[in-house]
This record gives C-alpha cells, sequence and structure tokens, in this order.
C-alpha cells in the first residue's frame, strides 16, 4: 500500500519531499556520468515490470496490504541511479493516473521506495555479491539477499515517518512489528521473484544486468579456432 | 497499433474537462488536493461541500459515476485500515454501538477516509479525462526533469509491447499444457520474466535504435503544442478555488 493524501501531517509530507527532490536530483546527475543510448529504454522497461510487480497486492492483516517494491531488481538490473528514477516515474504515475498513493504523499512515497527501497537493496547487493565467489551465478543470490533486506528496511522507514508525523494515535510500536513482521514475508516472496528474474536474464544476456558488469570486465576475450570442414 | 490508443483507465469523451489542456488538470488537481488535505478534519460541512464541487465537476465531465465508482476499489486496503484505527488507537475511549473504540481514533479514521476518498476520486477524474501522451506532454510543460519525462514516455510507450509479448507466451505455454499448481511451477514462471524481459528489452532497442538513426535526441516533436489559454486557466481553476475558499472558510470558523 503506497501512503494516500492527509496519512501524515504536513511538515512531515514537506520534509520528505524535500528529501526525494534532492535524492531525484542526484540520480539524474548520477546517471548523466553513464549515460548511454541504451540507458533510457531500459529505465522505461525496469519501470514496466515495477509497476507490474507492485500491482500485486497481498492483504496484510490488520487492515493494511503489502506488495513487492522491486527496488532491489531495478537496482540490479539497472542500476541504482537509473533505479531511482525508473521508481519515481512508477509512482508519479501511479498517483496521477490510478489514485495508488495520495499526491500529496508522493514525496513520502519516493523517499519510501524509490530512495531507501532501491539503495538498501543495492548495497547489500553489493555487500552480498562481495561475500560470495566471484561468478555469475553469484548474481541471482546476492539480488535476491538485497531484496530481502530492502522491503523490512523500507518498512521500518515508513513506521518511523509514522511516529514522527502520524495523523492518528496509534501507538508506534505496534505500527512497527505489524509493519515490519509482514513486510519480512513479503521480503521472501520478492527475494525469490528478484532470484528467479535476474537469475533467468543473466543466464542469457549478463550485458544487460548492470550488477554484473564488473564480473563481465574480468572476462578476457576468447577466440575459439573455427572448424575446418 | 490497431487496438485502443488510451489507457485503461481513459474515458473517451469531448467535454470541457476533456478538452482541457494536460498540464492544466495536472496543476488543478494538486491544488485541490492540497486545499483538501489543508482542511481542519473537526467540522463535517467542508468536506460535503469539498465532495459536492468534485462531484459536479465528475458530471460536467459526462463521465458515469459508476465508471469513478468502480475504479474506487483501488482504495480498498486503505479503507479497512481507516476502519480499524479507532479499535487499536489510544485515548479516551467512547461506546460506539456494541464496541467500545477510541474518541481520538474515531476522528482520525474519519479525517483519514474523508481526505483519502476525496483524493482518490480527484485523481481518477483526471485520469479518466485525459490521455496518457497528453499526460507525459502536460508533465514536460511543467518543467518536469527531461530524464524522468523520457523514462515515463517509454514506459507508457513498452506497456502495450510488454503485454502482447506477456500473453503470446502465455499462450505457448498453456498449449505446451502448462499448469501453475504449485510454488514448484514458480522456476518456470521466473523463467517467463526473465524470457520477457530479454524479449521486450530487444524489441525496445530496435525501436530506439530506428528513432535515434531517424534523428530522436531525446525529445519527440510535438506536433500540436498545447499551450493554455487564460479562459481555459480559469476554468481549470474553478474546483481548486472553489477547495481554496471551502478550506480557508473552515479555518475561519475553526478558529
Amino acid at each position: 500500500m503506497h501512503v494516500p493524501d492527509g496519512f501524515l501531517d504536513a511538515p512531515t509530507s514537506i520534509a520528505t519531499a524535500v528529501v526525494a527532490a534532492g535524492g531525484v536530483a542526484a540520480a539524474i546527475r548520477g546517471t548523466r556520468r553513464d549515460l548511454d543510448e541504451r540507458t533510457t529504454p531500459m529505465a522505461g522497461l525496469v519501470a514496466v515490470f515495477i509497476f507490474a510487480a507492485q500491482m500485486i497486492n497481498f492483504p496484510v492483516g490488520a487492515g493494511t496490504s503489502g506488495h513487492l517494491l522491486g527496488g532491489a531488481l531495478a537496482a540490479v538490473l539497472a542500476g541504482p541511479w537509473l533505479a531511482t528514477l525508473a521508481l519515481t516515474v512508477v509512482l508519479i504515475l501511479q498517483a496521477f493516473l490510478f489514485a495508488d498513493g495520495g499526491i500529496t504523499a508522493l514525496g513520502t512515497n519516493v523517499l519510501l521506495m524509490g530512495l531507501v527501497g532501491v539503495w538498501t537493496g543495492w548495497l547489500v547487493f553489493r555487500a552480498a555479491s562481495h561475500l560470495l565467489p566471484r561468478r555469475l551465478t553469484s548474481v541471482a543470490p546476492a539480488a535476491a539477499i538485497g531484496a530481502l533486506v530492502s522491503v523490512p528496511v523500507a518498512a521500518a522507514a515508513f513506521a518511523g515517518l509514522f511516529a514522527i508525523g502520524g495523523q492518528a494515535d496509534i501507538p508506534v510500536v505496534a505500527v512497527l512489528t505489524a509493519m515490519v513482521s509482514w513486510h519480512l514475508l513479503i521480503g521472501i516472496g520478492e527475494a525469490l521473484i528478484t532470484a528467479l528474474v535476474v537469475g533467468s536474464v543473466v543466464a542469457v544476456r549478463p550485458d544487460l544486468v548492470y550488477g554484473a558488469r564488473p564480473l563481465l570486465g574480468a572476462r578476457p576475450l576468447e577466440i575459439r579456432q573455427g572448424v575446418t570442414p | 497499433m490497431g487496438a485502443g490508443h488510451g489507457h485503461t483507465l481513459h474515458y473517451h469523451g469531448h467535454s470541457a474537462i476533456h478538452r482541457l489542456p494536460a498540464h492544466v488538470k495536472i496543476v488543478a488537481l494538486v491544488l485541490f488536493v492540497l486545499a483538501v488535505v489543508a482542511t481542519p478534519r473537526e467540522a463535517f460541512w467542508p468536506y460535503a461541500a469539498h465532495l459536492t464541487a468534485l462531484v459536479g465537476a465528475v458530471l460536467v465531465s459526462r463521465v458515469p459515476l459508476s465508471y469513478i465508482g468502480t475504479r474506487m476499489v483501488v482504495e480498498v486496503p486503505f479503507v479497512v485500515f481507516a476502519l480499524l484505527v479507532p479499535f487499536v488507537a489510544i485515548g479516551p475511549r467512547v461506546a460506539v454501538g456494541p464496541f467500545e473504540v477510541s474518541a481520538p481514533g474515531l476522528v482520525a479514521a474519519w479525517a483519514l477516509l474523508a481526505k483519502g476518498t476525496l483524493g482518490v476520486i480527484a485523481s481518477l477524474l483526471a485520469a479518466a479525462t485525459t490521455e496518457a501522451r497528453d499526460l507525459v506532454a502536460g508533465f514536460e510543460r511543467l518543467r518536469l526533469p527531461q530524464p524522468l519525462v523520457q523514462i515515463m514516455s517509454f514506459m507508457l510507450r513498452y506497456t502495450e509491447v510488454v503485454a502482447g509479448e506477456l500473453s503470446r507466451m502465455r499462450i505457448a505455454r498453456d498449449s505446451r499444457g502448462f499448469r501453475a499448481r504449485s510454488i514448484r511451477q514458480w522456476p518456470v514462471l521466473g523463467h517467463t520474466l526473465g524470457a520477457l524481459f530479454i524479449r521486450s528489452y530487444e524489441r525496445g532497442e530496435r525501436v530506439h535504435l530506428a528513432m535515434l538513426s531517424r534523428g530522436y535526441a531525446g525529445r519527440l516533436p510535438s506536433l500540436h503544442p498545447r499551450t493554455a489559454t487564460s479562459g481555459e486557466w480559469a476554468v481549470g481553476g474553478i474546483l481548486p478555488g472553489v477547495a481554496v475558499l471551502v478550506c480557508a472558510a473552515a479555518l475561519v470558523i475553526a478558529r
């Protein structure tokens, strides 16, 4: 569930919007460095996939619902800067076209999913890649670990914002435990889906996976002898 | 390309609201929602006034109310949450029917429901009266950073490609006897998604290279640049204007 209008108070909404705008501006500058003819279509396609993934809502007890965030998947496929932009676009369109997530809460949603979700997923993915053996087959498990961690962290960040500016007097501990425990479960589902998608893309086109590029650079050019008839 | 060109939420029409330029509608929507969120939650009448103005706008747009109504299911998880707030919130208890609920929680739930519902109806009205490509052009006019505009237009263009590719793959899979019965079939679904990603990417890459070779430099030429006249700004300003007045009146009375 995205944060709707009127859920957090005005100062919190404005503060999160400022932070989110700063993050998006940094991401735009970050993508300019590795901009080539394939980045924009890549980000557009990643955005479609994230959009589709976020449509799948799981009813989570206590009246809320959770869904896949896709932050780690986007970061591994497109790189964290581009992933932030893709998530931002998805959230803008969801707010304006599908009324999913409030318009005044757009900054909050970008902060939670586009910045916290993506960057937690990416940093955990990098840490896990360092621990796992340097092989292409390690990319999918590392991405799964990133996804597994990023979802509850984003949920905890939401609980933190709710503690600061929530518009309902609910004990913060109750919100935190409900959000984090359910999102642990969602994180497992997200980890499975992320691993399956990343694994099958790495198997066919490893050059498309941003997170696999350092491994590809290490591969020497191999010239095979042609078969003479 | 013979398929419908609108997005699934678009309701074809020629009303005054349909004809407004997209950027006017975006600005009006944002102002309206801001006014609603700023309205004090203790009084009931301002929300009734907001709702009346909004329903009036829906009637002017000639989008059937049932069309908006059925699409409000997006709000359901949030409604369930709001209904539970009085039970889990802290504060002095009051009796409502057979239940003891928290009084501040009741006010909070009411405000969440009222503000959330008004926001959802307003967004759905804007979505129903604006075509997707006009929306992108509207964001571009409002100076949304270029990378975001480009990603957005690619995303909307890719949606059809990906959906078509997926339905072809699903037919191919089903005609080979595949049934997703248990978790053991998940790897097949995962490979479907992976293959879908690569196929869509490669199709999109071909399209993008074709665009580049025809001189695309990051910006689609607009054949009919939509500038808004002051009259159109005035029409678009009616709904947010009313909302701001209602909000201001409620703030003055609450003082």
